[in-house]
């Protein structure tokens, strides 16, 4: 046959190609992908930083399992650390020290393991806020948007799991917290305890029952979260700033084959090695100094990590509310923070779904805004990092109290204050920085960029010499779409019925207006002030 | 130790503050002081006192009172021992400078001999714990890791796993032990410094304080071994945190920066 | 909600000007399109290209001299090697001489990769046309019908027994999930109500392992203790511990605000849970000239000299004080249980 010939012909790796191509088809996948574009820019590629400490976290963590015993059977050390040559520990403690002392490069990959694991987290807080702040989960990205927010939500806790792991003072402190939190939970609470630890805490399961969850169970969720996450972003194509050439019917860029090819599957090297380089230079979670859990034992600046102090200064700095009740108890101290904990996480999670609800926008929208010319988004944004911030002050602050010679007191009194407060102000003042930064755009575009030449008039007077701005800037900085402020329809329509509106349509409507109204933007310029002030007296 | 105590005279108002000391004898009178009656036999250690009380009465009267019976400014001293103030004005945290939540460490403005004559002169207002001789604070030969043992459960709460300090209320801290000799080490957990609780031998014997010190020496401060590199001050996951914002995602983003940006283009000639 | 009557009005204009729309010369502000690709020197000059190159060989060359250093490291440095490297500290030299090697051999792929790209390969900006994600009318009406069809020859609507019952059997089967969890754990009963501290049982100083006397315990110090009979060694000691833990202070009596505080000690030492009220955590960060004990967790603050009630902090309740006496043998000892449960507040305390 002649196909036969054909082949003989071919190539060895275009016949691999066909052999795979009448399996899978993959010449017609590669034919949608191959070339896809990427745009280009540094906030584009904070989600690969994420990617990639993931599988840098999956990769070591696979190595790390070969080594590590979740057991919490009680042994006797006898490794070569002399500081706790004979004390009583658990096994899966024991073998974290045997990883770190005893197996060549097993600090080093636990390092990594974790270092990566504070990145991953970060990196996620970092590329949600990016989108966020660029309005990149408007429609058709909302679903994208809520696998992004789970699998940081899921990472917290994966990253919780894990640092419960090696059974050590720190993180044992940290699993007894949540065991107190656990039995704070009305009527059921001291159920879930003892089911959760197989009895009364600590007990002996709790280790090898967050192993399960740590290394397979939330791990295999993130894992087809993140496929998702990455055909979707596949599918819709990326976003990209205004500029010229780029609208919101195309995206322009480069190739994934070869540009992107080589940039992103460098930039996974780049990241695997400066986290490799970190493990190398900086200590993380040494259990060593920390000595093996014990209930009775404890050590001040008792802290989680750094994704879980938001919560521990909600826990921190809550009122203690106890109530008493029929012989019933209330732990408000502890419920309260339990549930605004997930509340304020949500809030950021759902607000897509609140934006879209009060610009009644149901087109695609493509293009990256700048926050700048979303003031009222950017200010929420930013008043919702102020409590984050503000509640991780009040997670660290016995060392802020340390470092910078402050009570105690005054810090948890600080924190309680402004998680209300700093919200507000850090909202006004954002919007009337966007206004600024609006207004700045529109005098750029009408009068041209300050060029930084003084010129003396022949009358004396000194002039700085205004350069007209390239069309090519004229159009981006003048490109984003402006909304006109809803109102509500006369109360009266044609036929003179009265009409109908909801109290949710006078409430979108109201909001609307607070988003869009003469306070809440600067109308950009037009083309007829743009030519007015061309022509005649425009310049100075 | 008791042969020691007994060179010390004796006043006979010695009350309950006395029980410090005497815990510290580990004798049955542990709770009251005995009437002592013994008198300093040694020349050399009655010239101390008078040194002493020279030195007393410029620098620690206007706070303790002149026969060291405290006023609204200081607390008593009768009875605090001559270790308390070996501890005290050894570290240079007397003579405080400024009233505040705690006294802090400063630069020691006597040379021992004088703090020894001072310690000798308070010594002599009431029986108290004794300056420590070597053998009892020299951590040579104790059992490093009993002593972590005994760090985790009395002194890590405050002083933190490998003694970085930490916060207490309103202001007050417990101090980071580094570059703490053993012998203010020792003093410390035997005389309760300050807000400071005390560890009498009779709760924690001579040879605990030895094994806690051991392992002070060997897990605290840039002599102590950190396999893993940077300690970042030994202060757990917020320096971690803070580490990986600043460094791991902020080297991260750098990276980026480059990787995305557009090369430069040919000037054009 | 009310999406479908959105005055359009309200929606900006012109947001779907198509790409690369020319010039008009009316608008100032009109799209210019893709501004021109200006060519790089690597572009135009080939021995700029050359350089290019070579570093990007040069980078994957250290990259392999990175990898052979790690392998060499490996063998080289004890794991047991300790090195003062400034400014790190005393740190172990195989993690670090690991860790850089790895990393650099890394970066390097990375660096090499990333510098071909940007400057070897074509930086030409290219325009790739989106498509509206929804469907057109006529696949959504395709679809429609399919599933109209689908779901008529599937006779869910009409059997109306079938639809029922299999919904019945789907929702009744996870419940053998659920019934295969009771054995995760024991009831809770009445196990976070009492701790092993019974009357008679010693004062067991947590340092020395030996009983506590009254006279052992001077003003202002801090001892912890535990019941008698209890071993680092047994099986349980974790668990009896976390609710046991006690924490012993001697206060002047008259200096006792709480009377009940004061009759539940043995002349001025008082015996409290060192377990917090608020989430658990082993609170004794204890201050002797105020008699306030402070938690390193959550910083509640309870006062020893008055019930240790709370001062400060989100605990709820004050800490559970245990009764102590002394023995015929003059050695402290309990005088019963704790007359509430210690450690964190739970639904029934009550």
């Amino acid at each position: 046959m002649s196909t036969v010939t054909d082949t003989k012909k071919a190539p060895a790796g275009e016949r691999v190609a066909d052999w795979a191509d009448g399996r899978l088809g993959i010449y017609t996948l590669a034919k949608a992908n191959m070339r896809k574009i990427f745009p280009d820019h540094w906030s584009f590629m904070l989600g690969e930083i994420c990617l990639y400490s993931f599988l840098i976290i999956i990769l070591t963590g696979v190595y790390l399992t070969m080594f590590f015993h979740p057991s919490m059977n009680e042994v006797e050390y006898v490794g070569p650390y002399v500081p706790l040559q004979g004390q009583l520990m658990s096994e899966a403690f024991n073998s974290t020290m045997h990883i770190s002392f005893e197996v060549r490069g097993g600090l080093l990959i636990r390092q990594i393991h974790h270092w990566a694991a504070l990145i991953f987290l970060a990196g996620m807080f970092v590329h949600m806020m990016r989108v966020f702040f660029t309005g990149a989960f408007r429609k058709p990205r909302e679903i994208n948007w809520l696998f992004g927010f789970l699998l940081f939500f899921l990472g917290m806790f994966t990253g919780f799991t894990g640092y419960s792991l090696p059974d050590d003072l720190l993180s044992g402190t940290g699993v007894r917290f949540m065991q107190g939190a656990i039995l704070s939970v009305p009527v059921i609470g001291t159920y879930l305890s003892m089911f959760l630890f197989g009895g009364e805490f600590p007990g002996g399961d709790f280790v090898a029952r967050f192993y399960s969850a740590h290394v397979l169970l939330l791990p295999g969720i993130m894992l087809g979260l993140v496929v998702a996450h990455l055909i979707l972003v596949f599918f819709h194509k990326h976003t990209q700033f205004e500029g010229p050439g780029r609208t919101n019917k195309n995206v322009v860029g480069m190739p994934l084959l070869p540009v992107y090819m080589a940039k992103a599957g460098g930039f996974f090297f780049l990241v695997f090695g400066v986290i490799a380089v970190i493990a190398a230079i900086a200590s993380i979670n040494p259990i060593w100094a920390l000595g093996p859990y014990r209930p009775d034992q404890v050590s001040t600046g008792a802290q989680p990590d750094w994704y879980m102090g938001f919560a521990e200064g909600l826990i921190r700095v809550m009122p203690g509310w106890e109530i008493n009740l029929w012989g019933h108890t209330l732990v408000l101290g502890v419920m309260i923070p339990l549930a605004i904990f997930p509340a304020v996480l949500a809030a950021i999670a759902v607000y897509p779904f609140i934006e879209s609800w009060i610009t009644g926008d149901k087109r695609e929208h493509h293009i990256a805004q700048r926050p700048r010319n979303a003031p009222t988004r950017t200010g929420f944004g930013v008043a919702w990092i102020t409590a984050y911030m503000i509640m991780l002050i009040g997670g660290g602050n016995d060392l802020w109290a340390t470092h910078f010679h402050l009570s105690l007191n005054s810090i948890t009194w600080f924190v309680r204050i402004f998680f209300f407060v700093g919200p507000v102000i850090a909202f006004i003042v954002t919007k009337r920085i966007c206004l600024g930064l609006q207004r700045r755009d529109k005098d750029k575009v009408l009068h041209g960029r300050e060029s930084g030449i003084i010129k003396r008039l022949p009358h004396g007077e000194f002039v700085e010499i205004h350069e007209p701005l390239s069309q090519g800037e004229l159009h981006r900085l003048t490109a984003h779409e402006q909304y006109d402020a809803a109102a509500l329809p006369p109360a009266v329509d044609e036929n003179g019925v009265e009409r109908k509106i909801g109290r949710m349509e006078k409430l979108r409507v109201k909001l609307n207006k607070g988003y869009y109204g003469g306070d809440s933007q600067i109308a950009k310029p037009t083309v007829e002030e743009y030519k007015e002030i061309q022509s005649g007296h425009g310049h100075h | 130790m008791k042969k020691l105590s007994a060179r010390r005279r004796h006043p006979l108002a010695a009350v309950v503050v006395l029980l410090l000391a005497l815990a510290a004898t580990g004798g049955l009178y542990a709770a009251f002081a005995p009437a002592g009656t013994a008198k300093a036999d040694e020349t050399a250690q009655s010239l101390a006192i008078e040194e002493g009380k020279k030195l007393y009465s410029v620098g620690c009267a206007s706070c303790h009172g002149t026969g060291g019976q405290g006023t609204s400014d200081g607390p008593s001293l009768v009875g605090v021992g001559s270790a308390a103030v070996d501890f005290q004005v050894g570290t240079g945290r007397m003579p405080a400078q400024q009233p505040g939540a705690q006294v802090p460490k400063k630069k020691t403005i006597y040379s021992q001999a004088e703090i020894d004559q001072l310690a000798a002169y308070v010594a002599s207002l009431g029986a108290g714990p004794i300056t420590p001789t070597e053998s009892q604070y020299s951590p040579d030969g104790a059992d490093i890791a009993k002593g972590g043992e005994l760090f985790r459960t009395n002194c890590a709460q405050c002083h933190n796993f490998t003694g970085e300090g930490g916060a207490l209320t309103y202001g007050k801290y417990a101090p980071n032990l580094e570059g703490v000799s053993p012998k203010h080490l020792y003093e410390a957990m035997q005389t309760g410094p300050q807000n400071m609780p005390s560890f009498p031998d009779t709760t924690m014997p001579e040879k605990e304080k030895k094994d806690i010190i051991a392992y002070v020496q060997a897990v605290n401060g840039e002599k102590a071994d950190s396999p893993g590199g940077l300690s970042l001050g030994g202060l757990g996951p917020v320096s971690e945190g803070l580490f990986a914002w600043v460094f791991g995602l902020g080297a991260l983003i750098a990276v980026a920066v480059w990787v995305a940006a557009h090369t430069a283009k040919a000037k054009k000639s | 909600m009310s999406s479908q009557e959105i005055p359009e009005e309200n929606l900006p204009a012109g947001q779907d000007t198509a790409h690369g729309a020319v010039k008009v010369a009316d608008d100032p502000f009109a799209d210019p399109g893709l501004p021109p690709h200006k060519p790089r020197i690597q572009d135009i000059d080939e021995r700029a290209a050359r350089r290019s190159e070579r570093a990007v060989a040069f980078m994957f060359t250290l990259s392999m001299l990175a990898t052979i250093g790690f392998i060499a490291s490996y063998v080289i440095f004890p794991v047991d090697k300790i090195v003062y490297i400034w400014p790190f500290g005393r740190v172990s030299a195989l993690n670090f001489a690991l860790g850089w090697t790895l990393g650099l051999a890394l970066f390097f792929i990375g660096a090499g990769a990333v510098h071909w790209a940007r400057t070897l390969m074509s930086d030409v900006e290219i325009a790739d046309e989106r498509h509206p994600i929804a469907a057109d009318p006529e696949t959504k009406a395709k679809v429609m019908s399919d599933f109209a069809a689908g779901a008529a020859e599937s006779g869910m609507g009409r059997r109306k027994l079938i639809r029922n019952t299999m919904f019945g059997a789907l929702s009744l089967v996870p419940l053998s999930g659920i019934v295969l969890l009771r054995d995760m754990g024991p009831l809770p009963e009445k196990k976070l109500r009492t701790t092993m501290w019974a009357k008679g049982l010693q004062l067991i100083n947590m340092n020395t392992h030996e009983p506590l006397r009254p006279e052992d315990v001077a003003v202002g110090s801090l001892t912890f203790a535990m019941p008698e009979g209890l071993s680092e060694h047994d099986h349980d000691f974790q668990v009896e511990i976390a609710k046991a833990a006690l924490m012993i202070v001697r206060i002047q009596p008259e200096d006792i605000k709480d009377k009940r505080e004061l009759e539940w000690s043995h002349e001025g030492i008082v015996a409290f849970s060192k377990i917090c009220t608020h989430v658990g955590c082993p609170i004794s960060l204890y201050e002797q000239q105020t008699h306030h004990v402070l938690c390193p967790c959550h910083q509640s603050t309870f006062d020893l000299s008055d019930g240790a009630r709370v001062i400060f902090g989100p605990a709820g309740h004050a800490l559970p004080q245990l009764r102590i006496g002394v023995n015929d043998k003059g050695f402290l000892e309990a005088l019963g249980d704790f007359d509430e449960p210690v450690g964190p507040s739970f639904w029934e305390r009550g």
